[in-house]
């Protein structure tokens, strides 16, 4: 094995065999998917939890067809008692609740008394709300003369489909699933290049200060030793990545068997139409959203974009810790202008996902320490070819041009103990020769 | 045969002149002490011989060529002032990490590894870390990674600090058998009391350049001042002669200075003629710290920064 081959095996295993990259690694995933299925869950279960609701109806508002298409609260008419007379009997009766309808015609707008044993939950309060005017809304139109069955069959219920005419071929699209892909990727990159950057420093300046550094460049090359850190913890990156993927299709697919008659509950949540079952439509919508997406395409973007950036900051962060000591504080005023372009491009980002031709979008996404994250706030739009081309190209290009520049800093820096160098002087080292 | 010479050598930092015109050439074999106070510029020049700091100029030959740091490597064995070893790897795999970045394959690494583990008593370590030993315990660990892989040439910079007197002996009977072997070693030190039981040659550097150059024989020679130790039973209380003169007078020995014309005889022959019974009479060398200090002393203690033209 080459030298530079052991050293990122060094780099790459005490990383990953270490319990804090297990964790992490195995846990974010699993809470990520255990909070969607919670949230899931919770929606479904909500609705067989029924809220048992008492009508005192004087104004003869309610028809047992109207109450019966409510999922949510199970809603019966009570006769023969007066407002008066059932506050104090409803709990006993096993209602937690009773509405009070007096008798009126109700041209006029007029709010309704809800008693409750304690206050109401948000939902039900709109479920009642919602019955309350659907039954005041039907008597209206019977009073104007109008059939409600007709005004049913004539109101109007249209939503909005996207269709993407790539080259391709023409296919259903959402823009939500597109933004939040890109959010997803942009945020990725920009945590991953700042978690992995700042290790590469760490990794540097732990070396420096044990003085480890000089054994071992008495064995390589500086420069080898650091590119051989910076690509061992790319790798741990990657495997992170890998794992994370793993994770979430088994978990994903595992989920479904392990709580038996989820599926049937969505079906018939989703026929139903009620609360639960708009969440099972924004499910098919999330898929159908994911596979309009050019999945090959954006993958690809993602990791060129997540190496190549990771590349590029991983050796000024490597500069960084080169030319500090011990001080942590030291090291923070350094690593301010090198996490500077990371966040601005972060901001960028987000715009350039409204706005993904923008001219400060393009700017962002061509100039290389930016482009990275940027980029990927376009990824899910039609980014024209030449575009990504010269992104690409200057990324690459500054890749190779900061890993000589700071391969000759770190390689000064190394064996430089005390005052932390001015900016002058590190300017100096990068541009010596040899 | 040499198996290193400098010519010239040269490395001057923003500052400083680290290294100012030095040549020394050092013998196969040999235990080789560089000596200096702090700052004198022993680090830049070990760091040049290792390969870390190329020279400005000068040259270096290693083993009759032209020093190349990238296949050399293989040959030499640094060990720096300041201990390095990664805390958090396990000390046997750091070891064997070591080896290979020096170009062993894993099976040489490990067995050679396992060999030293067991000489020095450290075979219980395997597993440990390094964050787990003492200051002591680490040194020698460090010791062995530096000579693991068998190196030509071994460095060794102030390799007894913090080390107790049984494992300081430890490492010097082994610094003894691998010069023995072949291996030349430089040692570079403050402590000039080990220098003299170590070391054939010396040199001294201070301010970048070096002052003195030779074997601690001649070098005591060099610099002794006729100074002789003279033990009887009684001593007169007054002994004024034009032979000598009387630098410390203790009760049953006194420590004489000889005029540049008398030698030993005349002195014992005063003696005698006086009827004073002689038990002991020798020649007071000059100690290599005494040296040390002759040559270093008036010079500023701590190196002033000198701007460069």
């Amino acid at each position: 094995m080459s030298k530079t081959g052991l050293i990122i095996s060094r780099e790459y295993f005490t990383r990953v065999r270490k319990k804090s990259f297990l964790l992490t690694t195995i846990l974010v995933p699993i809470v990520i998917v255990a909070f969607y299925a919670a949230i899931i869950m919770i929606t479904i279960k909500g609705g067989t939890d029924e809220t048992k609701l008492a009508i005192i109806d004087e104004a003869g508002l309610f028809t047992d067809s109207l109450l019966s298409q409510q999922k949510t609260i199970k809603a019966s008419v009570i006769k023969n008692e007066t407002e008066a007379s059932f506050t104090p009997k409803y709990k006993d009766q096993g209602y937690q609740a009773f509405l009070y309808v007096p008798a009126t015609n109700f041209d006029s707008t007029k709010n309704l008394v809800v008693h409750s044993a304690s206050s109401l939950s948000l939902t039900n309060s709109f479920a009642i709300e919602k019955l309350v005017n659907k039954a005041i809304e039907n008597k209206r139109l019977i009073n104007r003369g109008i059939d409600p069955e007709v005004f049913k069959s004539i109101s109007a219920n249209v939503k909005i489909e996207n269709t993407i005419d790539s080259k391709d071929g023409s296919k259903k699209g959402s823009a939500g699933i597109a933004y939040a892909v890109s959010f997803l990727c942009g945020i990725l990159i920009y945590m991953m290049m700042i978690i992995y950057g700042t290790q590469v420093m760490r990794g540097v300046m732990e070396e420096k200060t044990n003085r480890i550094a000089e054994v071992i460049v008495s064995s390589v090359k500086p420069f080898q030793l650091m590119l051989g850190k910076i690509i061992g913890i790319g790798a741990v990156g990657l495997t992170q990545f890998a794992i994370w993927i793993i994770l979430m299709g088994i978990l994903t697919s595992v989920i479904p068997l392990l709580v038996p008659g989820l599926a049937e509950q969505v079906g018939a949540a989703a026929a139903a139409g009620s609360t639960a079952g708009k969440d099972m439509n924004m499910l098919a919508t999330i898929t159908t959203g994911i596979s309009s997406l050019p999945i090959a395409k954006i993958l690809f973007l993602f990791m060129f974009y997540f190496l190549a950036g990771y590349l590029t900051y991983a050796s000024l962060f490597a500069a960084i810790g080169s030319v500090v000591s011990d001080d942590q504080q030291e090291a923070q005023q350094l690593v301010f202008p090198v996490l500077m372009p990371i966040i601005v491009g972060f901001v960028i980002m987000t715009q350039s996902i409204n706005n993904p031709h923008s001219s400060l979008a393009v700017f962002g996404s061509l100039f290389p320490l930016t482009s990275p994250i940027v980029m990927m706030g376009r990824i899910t739009y039609d980014i024209p070819m030449w575009q990504l081309i010269v992104s690409m190209l200057l990324l690459v290009g500054s890749f190779l041009f900061f890993t000589w520049i700071t391969g000759k800093i770190y390689r000064t820096g190394i064996l430089m103990y005390g005052k932390k160098p001015s900016w002058k002087e590190m300017l100096k080292w990068a541009f010596m020769k040899n | 045969m040499d198996l290193l010479e400098l010519k010239n050598l040269k490395k001057y930092f923003a500052t400083q002149k680290a290294v100012d015109d030095i040549s020394l050439s050092i013998k196969e074999g040999s235990i080789f002490g560089m000596l200096g106070p702090n700052g004198a510029g022993k680090t830049t020049l070990l760091r040049m011989i290792t390969g870390i700091f190329y020279p400005d100029s000068g040259s270096i030959l290693f083993n009759g060529k032209t020093f190349d740091p990238q296949n050399d490597f293989r040959n030499i064995g640094y060990m720096p002032e300041e201990r390095g070893l990664y805390k958090k790897m396990k000390i046997g795999e750091q070891a064997v990490y070591l080896a290979r970045l020096k170009g062993l394959s894993n099976t040489e690494a490990t067995a050679k590894v396992k060999e030293w583990f067991i000489k020095f008593e450290m075979q219980s370590w395997w597993n440990k870390k390094v964050e787990d030993l003492s200051k002591g315990m680490s040194q020698k660990l460090q010791f062995v990674t530096t000579v693991l892989h068998e190196p030509k040439l071994i460095i060794l910079d102030e390799p007894f600090s913090g080390l107790d007197p049984v494992n300081a002996n430890l490492i010097k009977d082994e610094i003894f058998n691998l010069a023995k072997n072949g291996s030349t070693i430089i040692f570079s030190t403050h402590r000039m009391e080990q220098v003299e039981e170590i070391c054939d040659h010396i040199v001294l550097i201070n301010k970048g350049t070096k002052i003195l150059d030779g074997s601690v024989h001649n070098v005591k020679q060099e610099f002794k001042e006729n100074l002789y130790q003279l033990g009887a039973t009684t001593l007169p209380e007054h002994m004024m002669t034009y032979i000598f003169e009387v630098v410390k007078h203790e009760r049953d020995k006194v420590l004489l200075k000889l005029q540049d014309d008398a030698t030993p005889n005349d002195v014992l022959k005063h003696f005698l003629n006086q009827g004073i019974a002689i038990h002991s009479f020798n020649e007071v060398l000059p100690s290599l710290n005494d040296i040390f200090i002759k040559l270093v002393n008036g010079t500023a203690n701590a190196r002033q920064f000198q701007p460069l033209p």
